[in-house]
């Protein structure tokens, strides 16, 4: 940093550490989901392979069920499903904050958004697993 | 840069509050192609106008009329107002708030999308205008967003005004130190406009921010510019013990009772009517501040104030008006109950006391804000036109700052482009300005070590005791010289900080120079001023002397001992001097 | 309860230090004291060299914000109380510039404020004699709590975004953008788009939500993004799917 001049100010800039998220929990939670989110992103992966794999044929779908069902893999789709949970839940939490809806002249808290928000997953959960079910 | 360089500019504005932005909006809307400076020593949006909380008074109501408006503040100032200004004060103010709502203000509404008024003390009709009760600080911040627009509109942020450059007779700008790094330079203009509010700061007790040190009056005063109806000190009934935050007057205009320890609404008994359970305009609660705020000390006198550790206090009770309507009228009351007294005032009755507000007295200027020394105007809580006369209304104030703020920007205009451009002598008298400050502050603490918290704390004690609500000849000799003596204390005393940067002490030691010159003028004005009226109340002289004294006080600065008073009448148009009835 | 408490404030005066370094004081203990109350204790009994802003000392004029304890708050109405026994730890707000002591530099911001254009913009403005523009209370309340801001910068001090990318328009500055894009008075999103939609504008912001819980007027900047975000996806769909459709 150059000396001080006078009449020129000199202001101080603090560097910010990469572990600038250790101090307090919300951005360590933060940081959290951040990084949990390349799990989701790799759920994405195996989605499209799964459907490339279909679009092969029957013996391309097997080779691949039974790749699957490998312990490794079975670990990997486990702890992929915990993250997904974890985002389901961080990601309805948070959507009140982008949605405004009213009833007439009061608008509808949070929480019923959010209430809302977990009502339709389960339902459209439900309906596929029956779909699933009955096939 | 201003038009003709750096630090040059036609119209130059000291204070960014809402007069003073105001004024940046008119002139640059009189002639686009003038340049506007705006110095002030905080972000404009600090500014003090961002506290008031009650609301704005204007007619707009079909029920309502110029003259009633004219006459509530014409009789709440004890007929010290000039009814001119008063007149051109209420006919201007409708148009400035409509203004002021196509800027954005956040107005509160009626169901139909029109703006709403509510009732306020010492009006006989509704005509306050209100955005909840932060009625100040959306007014101030509507105002500085919409003065970014304007291109010709420079602002000096943070840059505190240390003097006024005088020369060939006419004010020509301000010498300016900028707070980052220390530099004393002029700022040349055609004209100025001092817009730098009032000076709660003298007192001890008080709803003024930090920043009201009274500049504006001190360097007005210190070029030879008279401070008019000084004496007149406005109390607001209701601040809260310690700290002295404003609890608005909304409270009591929505229906809030004021109790003392016998549970009695004690302001019954000094001529302001009968208690009702609704409010009833300009009676008990609504009664003007002056008379309530002297009804706090007559309680005190009989014994019927609670007593607390920071000094005798009464109840402001709004629990009857319920949640909702808290919540919705004056939920900034309940915000700052909760978080400074622990109390919540849904449940709980909130300690008060009367605590020093506004001064009606300021920078003597006519009604078109013009000083008696050319080019230099002012406008706000700094100037007294006056409308305020010797008590000022509520809502009266923030309504002021647009009206005599833009006819202060517009007056100003006219006069730069009058004028030449500024003398060549400013950077030499900007430097003479700079060594007097670096010899008188920085000239080594270690000789003269006194400090300058010490001088303010005392200055804080005289002024109390001596030219508080009541007032004797005795009390205000002894803080006269009292004053006089801290002068002299300050003029011999220097600072510990002598670096350049951000200096705040530097800055307060120079607020305090000014706030003791305004200090004296106080004093002197209401030691002259031997009757009692409005704010001003002398023991030894109880009564209004309409014979000798309607007339505006006006002080002129003496070196070294007390200011000149001199008179001069106050302007009568159609409302004689009557009595004053409330109730 | 504790008679003194050990306040230490963080302390650079650029003539002097070359970095800047933590100074101890010790105040006495008052239950009515807020942190301001203490750093004017020291200014004017111990040191009065030390600097920082406060101005209304009631929570309305944004001066006084601070990082207390790695928190920022606004110490004219943080009580002192709440951080017995001590010591409490003082610092300027993060991610700005320190200019002295407590004082941070403060125009970047100001630039920001400016840049969304904070201001009524309307096609055709109405004279004021014809009278005010009607509003109603439901059409106030839409933008009313985004009106609320008091530009004390805390939010942006809590954003780690505002630290790691010094030009993002920031939450205060976005939320007042939006104070005026829901005014019904106001025709001017399209030209704030032009800011808010640009590569240092809303998508900048991860939704670490901070400035939200720091903000002491309950503002809700981070809600103020996300709803932009909805606007700005929702503006893009259309004009993708609907060219020819009204801009």
């Amino acid at each position: 940093m150059p000396a001080y001049e006078r009449f020129r100010p000199k202001p101080y800039h603090s560097k910010i550490s990469i572990f600038w998220w250790i101090k307090r929990k919300p951005y360590v939670l933060f940081i959290i989901r951040e990084l949990t989110s390349i799990f989701v992103a790799i759920y994405a992966i195996i989605l499209i392979i799964q459907i490339h794999a279909m679009a092969q044929g029957p013996d391309t779908w097997d080779a691949l069920m039974i790749s699957f069902s490998m312990p490794g893999s079975i670990l990997l789709h486990v702890v992929i499903l915990i993250f997904l949970l974890f985002h389901t839940f961080t990601w309805f939490k948070l959507a009140p904050k982008a949605m405004v809806l009213k009833i007439g002249k009061k608008r509808i808290p949070g929480s019923l958004i959010i209430a809302g928000n977990f009502i339709m997953w389960i339902l459209l959960s439900a309906g596929i697993a029956w779909l699933v079910m009955s096939a | 840069m201003g038009r003709y360089g750096p630090n040059l500019h036609d119209v130059l504005i000291v204070g960014g509050g809402g007069a003073g932005l105001r004024a940046a909006i008119a002139v640059a809307e009189t002639d686009p192609n003038l340049s506007v400076a705006v110095v002030s020593k905080v972000y404009p949006m600090r500014s003090h106008t961002v506290s008031a909380e009650g609301g704005a008074a204007a007619v707009i109501k079909p029920d309502d009329s110029l003259d009633e408006h004219a006459y509530d503040t014409i009789s709440g100032g004890d007929w010290m107002c000039d009814q001119d200004a008063v007149e051109a004060f209420v006919k201007e103010a409708p148009e400035e708030m409509i203004q002021l709502e196509h800027w954005g203000c956040p107005w509160s509404r009626e169901e139909d999308g029109s703006i709403a008024v509510r009732p306020f003390g010492g009006m006989v009709k509704k005509r306050t205008w209100f955005a909840a009760d932060k009625t100040g600080f959306h007014m101030l911040h509507s105002m500085f967003q919409t003065t970014l627009k304007y291109d010709p509109i420079r602002r000096y942020d943070e840059y505190f005004v240390t003097s006024l450059l005088v020369d060939d007779g006419r004010c020509q700008g301000v010498v300016a130190l900028e707070l980052s790094t220390g530099k004393i330079e002029a700022i040349g203009a055609r004209s100025v406009i001092l817009c730098t509010g009032g000076c709660g700061n003298v007192f001890p007790f008080t709803t003024n921010a930090n920043i009201k040190t009274g500049d504006g009056m001190a360097m007005a005063y210190r070029t030879g510019v008279a401070l008019k109806d000084m004496e007149f000190v406005q109390y607001h009934p209701t601040g809260l013990p310690f700290t002295g935050i404003l609890i608005t007057e909304a409270a009591r205009a929505e229906g809030g009772y004021l109790l003392n320890k016998e549970n009695y609404r004690y302001l019954q008994d000094y001529d302001l009517g009968v208690p009702e359970e609704k409010p009833v305009l300009r009676s008990m609660e609504l009664g003007p501040r002056d008379r309530l705020s002297q009804a706090f000390v007559k309680e005190l006198e009989k014994g019927r104030t609670f007593e607390g550790p920071y000094g005798p206090f009464v109840h402001l009770d709004v629990r009857h008006l319920g949640k909702d309507v808290i919540e919705e009228k004056i939920p900034f009351v309940r915000e700052l109950c909760r978080k400074y007294e622990n109390i919540d005032p849904v449940h709980e009755m909130i300690p008060v006391r009367p605590v020093v507000h506004y001064m009606m007295g300021g920078i003597d200027t006519d009604i078109n804000s013009s000083t008696s020394l050319p080019g230099l105007f002012a406008a706000g809580e700094a100037a007294c036109v006056s409308i305020n006369g010797a008590n000022r209304l509520g809502s009266n104030s923030l309504t002021e700052l647009l009206v005599f703020g833009a006819r202060a920007g517009i007056s100003a205009a006219e006069f730069a482009s009058k004028q030449q451009k500024p003398s060549n002598k400013l950077e030499a008298l900007a430097n003479d300005e700079r060594k007097r400050i670096e010899k008188k502050y920085f000239s080594g603490y270690a000789k003269k070590s006194e400090r300058i918290s010490v001088i303010r704390k005392e200055m804080h004690q005289t002024m109390e005791r001596g030219a508080g609500i009541y007032r004797t000849e005795a009390s205000l000799k002894n803080s006269r010289s009292k004053i006089r003596e801290l002068q002299e204390r300050l003029d011999s005393c220097s600072i510990r900080d002598e670096t350049f940067t951000f200096n705040t002490e530097l800055i307060a030691a120079i607020e305090l120079s000014y706030m003791l010159d305004v200090a004296e003028s106080i004093i002197e004005s209401a030691l002259n001023r031997t009757e009692s009226r409005g704010s001003h109340q002398r023991e030894d002289h109880p009564e209004r002397d309409d014979q000798n004294f309607l007339v505006h006080s006006l002080a002129y600065r003496a070196e070294k001992e007390s200011p000149r008073v001199e008179y001069k009448p106050v302007t009568i148009t159609r409302w004689p001097p009557g009595e004053r009835k409330y109730g | 309860m504790a008679e003194k408490v050990k306040i230490q404030v963080l302390r650079y005066i650029p003539e002097k230090d070359p970095d800047p370094f933590y100074q101890e004081y010790e105040v006495p203990f008052r239950k009515e004291w807020v942190i301001l109350d203490a750093l004017n204790y020291i200014k004017d009994e111990i040191d009065g060299s030390l600097s920082y802003r406060w101005s209304c000392r009631m929570g309305v004029c944004g001066s006084c914000g601070m990082m207390v304890n790695d928190i920022p708050v606004l110490t004219c109405e943080t009580f002192l109380e709440k951080y017995l026994p001590g010591p409490v730890r003082i610092a300027p707000l993060n991610y700005f510039a320190v200019i002295r002591d407590l004082v941070v530099e403060t125009d970047g911001f100001m630039e920001k404020v400016k840049r969304v254009k904070p201001w009524i913009i309307r096609e055709e403005e109405k004279p004021a004699a014809e009278g005010e523009y009607l509003q109603t209370p439901d059409q106030l309340s839409e933008y009313k709590q985004y009106s609320m801001c008091i530009n004390c910068m805390l939010c942006y001090a809590a954003c780690p975004v505002v630290g790691l990318e010094p030009k993002f328009i920031g939450p205060a500055a976005i939320a007042l953008a939006q104070r005026y894009n829901y005014d019904n008075r106001d025709e001017g999103q399209k030209m704030r788009d032009d800011v808010l939609l640009s590569d240092d504008g809303i998508y900048e912001c991860t939704l670490v939500g901070e400035c939200s819980v720091v903000c002491p007027k309950h503002v809700d900047p981070a809600g103020a993004i996300q709803r932009y975000k909805v606007t700005g996806a929702t503006e893009w769909w259309t004009s993708v799917l609907l060219p020819f459709g009204k801009k």
